[in-house]
């Protein structure tokens, strides 16, 4: 129970709004759509526009970590982003309704190859020292590891920090775990494995009830 | 040169308040021409008395202590102050008891999220008036106090705190299985519902039941899609919202009313009907409450007690937000 949010104003009417990550989710969001009947043509094209108004939907396209941020005050009714974007902003108040089952990958504790002190980091000095862009994930998980860390959080590439001493190890999400061999490092412990959610506004929930269980059932039947 | 306050606080100049006051004075007439009287109750208050509402009742967020070393607290909303006024002070009165606040109150806030750590709300307390008779009352104090605020378009969402629970209790999910699901549900997490569901020991039909239940949400018709997942092989399990819900009805104003079968709030003294408050023009909830009819027994008092809350700064925004989009149409 925390403070009071202040209301987002102009909640749009008309078709449902839904936040699409751009990046690493956008091809696979845009396909599942496409799978639904949404005409995606637009998104999929060359402009620099950042809505694109379709029958159905209105489709609103931003950064990955952007989308809990507009469900949560309402400026998008629906979102689809990642498990790990959801995990590591559990503090924002949304439904998360769907497991849409693509953009699966690991979020994970990894170290270089030739490092086995790890333990001793923590034994000896008290805490081992991790980088990571997901700093919420990470002091979760060693504290329910039981384990100290001093996480470190840095906004770039993560895999610099244990190269360049910075850190001992780090908490990142891996896909193929090459960009992790080509700087020598490698998956210690699995964390959480994440794919690509379908989450909602809290008043949209209840007040387009109806719309977004159909689309939801839909986009469920789609990414089985 | 600037000089600061603290991080969820704020100055409210001359137009923003009248525009305020003017909403908390409506808001009064409505309570009062149904019988609530106002109260006023300290803003500071012992820690250990706030803190009988169990540990599940909104946290004080700040703490200190008086010169003589007690720890007080600043109160986190009115419904446990209230609760602790009926208790000291209407220990032999005539039941029941109507009483209604426009009070200030105090919230932790998270960094950098522009919330809000002290807030205005207006609300309703009705002691001693069992369900679903006062729960129908407390409903129409508040569809009216809507309508007097401008927002004819809010919509009233009712639940059951106790719904989902006896329905696991019945299908014969054990502890603390029990917990696990509940607080999933209350965080909203279907999906981690879901994955929970298939990960325990259960038939087909109550997998289904139990997924699907939490779901439904609308008018009437949701109790009959209710019994088709097969609700009603949990007695009794569906009647205290279908008693309310028809109450309401009768009041006229069950078109008002949205049922919804998976709502739970954040607050832990609620026990029998919950509410929440919407409006289209907002992405956040306008206020809610419902029934707490085991808050007063752990202040010695057992009484059976309904009542909502508006966040007043919220119910203004949308106020201006209704009146704006009411001038595009007309124009």
């Amino acid at each position: 129970m925390s403070g009071v949010d202040r209301a987002t104003r102009a909640r749009p009417e008309g078709p449902l709004r839904l936040a699409l990550p751009r990046g690493a989710l956008f091809e696979s969001s845009l396909d599942l759509l496409d799978r639904v009947g949404v005409d995606t043509s637009e998104p999929r094209g060359e402009g620099r526009s950042l809505i694109f108004k379709t029958p159905e939907l209105t489709l609103v396209t931003m950064r990955p970590s952007d989308v809990p941020t507009y469900v949560e005050a309402g400026a998008a009714d629906l979102g689809i982003t990642g498990k790990d974007v959801l995990l590591e902003q559990a503090d924002r108040v949304f439904y998360e309704l769907l497991d849409l089952n693509y953009g699966a990958c690991r979020m994970v504790l990894a170290a270089p190859v030739d490092d086995d002190h790890l333990d001793e980091y923590e034994r000896r000095l008290g805490a081992i020292r991790i980088a990571t862009k997901y700093k919420r994930i990470a002091e979760d998980f060693f504290e329910r590891t039981g384990r100290r860390a001093e996480v470190i959080e840095v906004k770039g590439s993560v895999e610099l920090a244990p190269v360049s001493g910075l850190a001992d190890a780090i908490v990142d999400l891996v896909d193929s775990g090459r960009t992790l061999r080509d700087n020598g490092l490698e998956v210690r412990e699995e964390i959480v494995e994440c794919t690509a959610r379908l989450i909602a506004n809290r008043v949209a929930h209840k007040l387009r009830a109806a719309e977004i269980d159909d689309l939801s059932a839909r986009l469920a039947e789609a990414s089985r | 040169m600037t000089h600061p306050i603290p991080p969820g606080s704020r100055d409210i100049l001359p137009d923003e308040m009248r525009e305020l006051r003017a909403l908390q004075t409506r808001l009064a007439e409505v309570f009062d021409r149904f019988g609530y009287g106002e109260v006023a109750t300290p803003t500071v208050e012992y820690d250990d008395v706030l803190a009988m509402a169990g540990e599940a009742g909104a946290p004080a967020a700040h703490r200190f202590f008086d010169s003589g070393g007690d720890l007080l607290a600043m109160r986190s909303d009115m419904t446990v102050p209230i609760a602790r006024l009926v208790a000291n002070r209407f220990q032999e009165a005539e039941l029941p008891l109507r009483f209604f606040y426009n009070a200030r109150a105090y919230r932790a806030v998270r960094p950098q999220r522009g919330q809000m750590g002290e807030f205005f709300q207006a609300g309703i307390e009705l002691v001693g008036a069992d369900a679903p008779g006062g729960t129908v009352e407390a409903i129409e104090v508040l569809a009216a106090a809507l309508d007097a605020a401008g927002l004819g378009r809010a919509v009233v969402g009712l639940g059951d705190a106790s719904l989902y629970r006896s329905v696991l209790t019945e299908v014969g999910v054990p502890e603390p299985g029990r917990a696990k699901l509940l607080n999933l549900l209350a965080g909203r997490d279907l999906v981690g519902l879901a994955a929970a569901l298939d990960r325990l020991e259960l038939s087909d039909e109550d997998r289904l039941l139990l997924g699907a239940l939490p779901g439904l949400r609308g008018g009437r018709e949701v109790f009959d899609r209710a019994r088709e997942l097969g609700a009603d092989r949990v007695a009794g399990a569906l009647d205290p919202l279908e008693q309310t819900f028809a109450g309401v009805e009768g009041r006229g104003i069950g078109a008002r009313v949205a049922l919804d079968l998976g709502l739970l709030r954040d607050l832990g003294y609620y026990t029998g009907a919950i509410l929440e408050v919407y409006d289209p023009a907002l992405g956040h909830v306008l206020g809610g409450g419902g029934r707490y009819d085991e808050l007063m027994g752990r202040l010695g008092k057992p009484l059976p007690a309904v009542g909502f809350a508006l966040f007043l700064e919220r119910l203004h925004v949308a106020q201006a937000e209704e009146e704006r989009l009411g001038e595009g149409q007309g124009s």
